[in-house]
């Protein structure tokens, strides 16, 4: 059974219409004991990351017993930023602390100056850094395109599996054994936000 | 890494489908629509040929034709997976949780938002600022470009880069600028109202109305300054492709997915 969350975040439903295009019936767990029977989490997520104060300390517990035990799982946008320790745009609200680092804000100007609209909305480039396949995010190729829309990012540290700049380099995708996270919009990013769902969802089989 | 910060952000194009009863529609200067089409069958030739952003503007008048909108929505959201934004009569947080749930990721909102700007706030609250994205229909008046509310029919006093400031701090996450002179007319867009938007603002902004070859698409994107350019008439023509545009694009040094 692949649990895709819902917390009240967005995009759920085109998420649960992409992982259908790639063959797999996704379930929304009605409460955190259901989580015990997935096979796979999908957390996706747009918008603030207040929102993310939804997932409350049962959902919490539940999900990290199964990072524990070894479940694949995969965070996007908002799910990949809740697997930090926290984010400025809702100091208030805690991340799960699965991965060390601070959400932060992009930058307005770049250090030459130069402005850049925030968000961060459109078509960008990300540039894979892993360099075992063990340490990537699978289906995600070096130098394609995907679709982001955020304000705030994720640092660079030595989870991130590939990075995109924008006024800064940060995590466009992070990857820590089973725990798998992109900025990106997988089910907006046309064929290659589908490859790397597929490839997800390949992993489990 | 040696490219420069920002440098990377593909320009995007966006292809707009004007929707009515189901089917795509294009007028001239707002007037005289005519037959252009099957929205789904449009949105999966426009994502094969690269697309970047779909829009489907619902240009009806009757109840009926609203809810054909959710099923529309719905057929293109199951088959294209790439951004897709609606606009037309979206007055409430409910209708735009309509065409939400349906399957859009962004609505388009301007008359309404005009009405009451507070609208701006409820639905970025609802649904985040991504989401909400406000359209500006604008209209040259000697030197200032006069913002106009009911598809272009009503002018107001407002004036539209002060407008577009003020949707940003309501909330908008993007701005659609249309130039209700170049619309339709194939003659370009008006870059002098992009750049002046665009500048005004820190959030992307969108031009659209009067692209009529790749060229004018490499104007907006400099002179213009904007962040985004949509166009209908041309694509739905085939007198211009995507491809066509993409390539001309790159070819003069801006960034496009391809």
């Amino acid at each position: 059974m692949i649990a895709l969350v819902d917390y009240g975040a967005g995009n759920l439903a085109s998420v649960r219409k992409a992982l259908r295009a790639c063959g797999a019936d996704a379930v929304e767990p009605a409460e955190p004991a259901n989580l015990e029977r997935a096979t796979a989490i999908v957390l996706p997520g747009v918008g603030h990351f207040a929102a993310t104060a939804s997932l409350d300390d049962e959902w919490r517990t539940a999900i990290r017993r199964r990072l524990h035990a070894g479940v694949p799982f995969l965070g996007i946008c908002l799910g990949m930023q809740w697997l930090f320790e926290g984010s400025d745009e809702a100091p208030a609200a805690p991340g799960l602390g699965w991965l060390a680092g601070r959400v932060t804000r992009l930058p307005e100007r770049t250090q030459d100056g130069e402005r850049m609209k925030v968000p961060h909305a459109g078509w960008n480039v990300a540039h894979v850094t892993a360099v075992d396949a063990g340490a990537t995010v699978p289906g995600l190729k070096d130098g394609e395109h995907f679709y982001f829309t955020h304000a705030y990012a994720a640092p660079v540290t030595g989870a991130t599996a590939a990075t995109t700049v924008y006024g800064v380099p940060f995590a466009a995708a992070v990857r820590s054994g089973n725990v798998c996270g992109v900025q990106f919009h997988p089910e907006k990013s046309g064929a290659a936000g589908l490859a790397v769902l597929r490839a997800f969802l390949g992993g489990l089989r | 890494m040696t490219a420069p910060a920002g440098a990377t952000l593909a320009r995007r194009l966006i292809a707009c489908l004007d929707v009515r009863a189901g089917r795509v529609v294009k007028g001239v200067n707002f007037e005289g629509l005519r037959d252009a089409g099957d929205p789904a069958a449009l949105a999966i030739r426009y994502d094969a040929e690269g697309i970047d952003e779909l829009v489907l503007l619902d240009v009806t008048a009757t109840e009926e034709d609203r809810l054909a909108l959710a099923h529309t929505v719905a057929a293109v959201a199951a088959r294209v997976f790439i951004p897709l934004a609606v606009g037309g009569g979206i007055r409430s947080v409910d209708d735009a949780a309509r065409v939400i749930d349906a399957g859009a990721d962004k609505v388009g909102i301007n008359t309404a938002a005009l009405g009451d700007p507070a609208l701006i706030s409820r639905i970025a609250g609802r649904f985040g600022s991504q989401a909400v994205v406000v359209a500006i229909d604008a209209r040259r008046d000697g030197a200032r470009f006069a913002v106009c509310s009911h598809a272009g029919r009503t002018p107001t006093a407002r004036q539209a880069a002060e407008w577009a400031r003020e949707a940003e701090s309501r909330g908008a996450g993007e701005i659609l600028l249309t130039s209700i002179d170049a619309d339709g007319t194939l003659e370009g867009f008006d870059c002098p109202l992009t750049s002046a938007v665009s500048g005004a603002v820190g959030i992307p902004v969108i031009a659209s109305g009067g692209a009529g070859c790749a060229a004018h698409f490499v104007e907006v994107f400099t002179r213009g300054r904007a962040d985004a350019a949509l166009a209908a008439s041309i694509f739905h023509d085939g007198t211009c492709s995507v491809r066509a545009v993409k390539a001309e694009l790159r070819a003069c040094g801006l960034p496009v997915r391809l």
